[in-house]
């Protein structure tokens, strides 16, 4: 569009601009379509390798079974160890997260005056904080663990994940509690409910759905983080017992496999990465079932 | 409720004064400068020369972004502008997905296939290379900030009013002829924060990068060498740096300098983002 308002006559002065407009608006299209093959071809080719190399190393002995002597050269065991880890590794801190973000996000949106700025400092601390990478939660939950006097331990994980799936899960959280109806919260409000009432029983209530889905999101997040549990959870072979052992978790159990010298091991690398993996997408895949299931309660 | 708004703000100062009080230790021995330019990373003789490290970073970094930019904003444009109405809900869980994918996973594939395919890439350009390099590293890194940058570009664009499309449509504008002039146009600031939220995203990812980049403490000098990012420094010595005086500290120096890179990039989408978000209501 060189020519400056005078595309009404764009047709009428022969063919030549407008054919090139046309091939120009044709080229990006076609630039676009690409791109968007790129992204989602990059997803399938990813979770297809990953399942296609994972699958055939997989048997049942890998999920049912610790690690017995000499498992890392190649011998008898599997990966339990790690995924239970895993699980109650994401499991505490995904409630530790929910106890600590759920209170401040309802603070932000039913207590908190619109335009406040507290609440513009408090969402833009979770929006920075989302940034951070893990790895730096990791070194600063290690500097936590040093201080308070704790070893590497299931705890310490617990509270390293914890303060990276905060700010995950409540910016989650915020934005669907956002779009609560403000008629709805001063109908509770009129009927003579007070602020925590209508916090709990109208807003949660309303925006369940959501929530859910934040805390799954959050979860999942917390099952497939390596580098911040690097520094605080340890690796150990056993399924810890209390707060206070060392626990493995999935991401670790991937990454160590893999960086031995042996081919028996590094298959079962991609086989644990397969089910890592596959605990992802069954999350996904719950998630979205829930909101729907869920999303009966809500009024609209 | 009130006192534990107060937690995420603190916690942002906590981290920084934290990993900051654990660095003061090596700040005291040697100035700041040499240790940032310095490329001698000896531990065990007391020399912390973070620079192989800041390039590693810088050339991994700017390797994704050169991928993953125009990929992901034609990407965001396409879901906003030209989809059809059935393939946005599709889109959508596809890049979530691709979001919620560990990092480690994104590693496996990489030395599966993003190495090998670079080593062979190496071949045809008559270098050598193992293919643990930082285009590897680039390469699964860009992958990986495509949902961040789609997603904060699908937003930007949608904020936009749907008159001033329709005015430039109804003036003879081709669709694109549109995009370009009103939509890019008006969401020119928008565009940078979600492509700096990208960076700063990937100047932070580890585990991927650390399984794909080789991990020589060498300032590289071409997209074949292998690189030494920053978060992968910190990955790997963990286990050893409570063993050689001075380590600990230079690591959480390594860490501080991170989050404080990483703080500004994010401060500053953020602020753009806001004053966008105000300007359009």
């Amino acid at each position: 569009m060189k020519g400056n308002g005078r595309q009404a006559n764009d047709q009428g002065r022969g063919g030549g601009q407008w054919r090139r407009r046309r091939a120009e608006e044709g080229l990006f299209r076609v630039l676009m379509v690409l791109s968007l093959l790129v992204v989602v071809g990059c997803l399938t080719l990813i979770v297809a390798t990953i399942i296609w190399k994972g699958l055939p190393a997989l048997k049942l002995s890998m999920i049912t079974q610790t690690p017995k002597g000499g498992y890392y050269l190649g011998k008898e065991g599997g990966i339990l160890n790690a995924i239970l880890g895993s699980l109650y590794l994401a499991g505490g801190a995904t409630f530790l997260a929910l106890l600590l973000g759920l209170p401040i996000v309802l603070y932000l949106n039913v207590y908190a005056r619109r335009f406040s700025r507290l609440a513009g400092f408090v969402r833009f601390s979770f929006d920075v904080l989302w940034g951070v990478p893990s790895i730096v939660y990791g070194a600063f939950g290690f500097l936590l663990m040093v201080f308070f006097g704790l070893r590497t331990s299931l705890l310490a994980g617990i509270i390293t994940v914890a303060l990276l799936e905060l700010p995950i899960m409540s910016r989650a959280m915020d934005e669907v509690i956002r779009l609560v109806p403000r008629d709805l919260t001063e109908a509770s409000f009129s009927l003579g409910a007070t602020r925590l009432e209508t916090a709990f029983k109208v807003v949660v209530r309303q925006s369940l759905p959501g929530i859910l889905t934040a805390v799954l999101i959050a979860f999942g997040r917390g099952i497939g983080d390596a580098a911040s549990v690097l520094f605080t959870a340890g690796f150990t072979d056993r399924v810890p017992t209390s707060l206070l052992q060392p626990a493995a978790t999935l991401p670790l159990a991937i990454f160590f496999q893999l960086g031995t010298p042996f081919p028996e091991v590094r298959e079962r690398a991609y086989a644990s990465a397969a089910v890592l993996t596959i605990l992802i997408l069954i999350i996904s895949l719950v998630s979205r079932a829930l909101v729907r299931r869920y999303t009966r309660h809500t009024i609209r | 409720m009130f006192g534990l708004t107060l937690v995420p703000g603190l916690l942002v100062f906590l981290m920084l004064f934290g990993l900051f009080w654990k660095a003061k230790a090596i700040l005291a021995v040697k100035p700041i400068g040499r240790l940032l330019l310095s490329s001698a990373w000896r531990p065990s003789r007391g020399e912390f020369g973070l620079l192989p490290f800041l390039a590693g970073t810088l050339a991994v970094t700017v390797v994704a972004m050169v991928i993953a930019v125009p990929i992901s904003l034609l990407t965001a444009i396409y879901l906003s502008e030209y989809a059809p109405r059935r393939l946005r809900p599709i889109a959508r869980p596809v890049v979530d997905l691709l979001a919620g994918l560990p990092s480690v996973v994104f590693g496996v594939w990489g030395v599966l296939m993003v190495v090998p395919l670079v080593e062979k890439l190496a071949r045809l350009f008559h270098t050598y290379s193992s293919g643990y390099s930082i285009l590897a590293g680039g390469i699964v890194l860009a992958i990986m900030v495509f949902p961040t940058i789609i997603h904060v570009a699908v937003e930007v664009f949608s904020s936009i009013s749907q008159e001033l499309r329709d005015a430039a449509l109804s003036l003879g504008a081709t669709k694109w002829e549109t995009v370009k002039k009103v939509v890019l146009r008006k969401s020119g600031q928008g565009i940078v924060a979600a492509v700096v939220l990208g960076l700063s995203r990937a100047f932070g990812e580890t585990m991927a990068v650390l399984m794909v980049v080789g991990n020589i403490p060498r300032v590289p000098h071409s997209i074949f060498d292998a690189g030494y990012p920053l978060p992968a420094l910190l990955a790997n010595n963990y286990g050893e740096m409570m063993s050689v005086p001075l380590y600990d500290s230079a690591l959480m120096l390594a860490a501080l300098v991170l989050l404080l890179v990483v703080l500004f990039f994010n401060s500053l989408a953020r602020v753009i983002l806001v004053r966008a978000e105000r300007r359009a209501m």
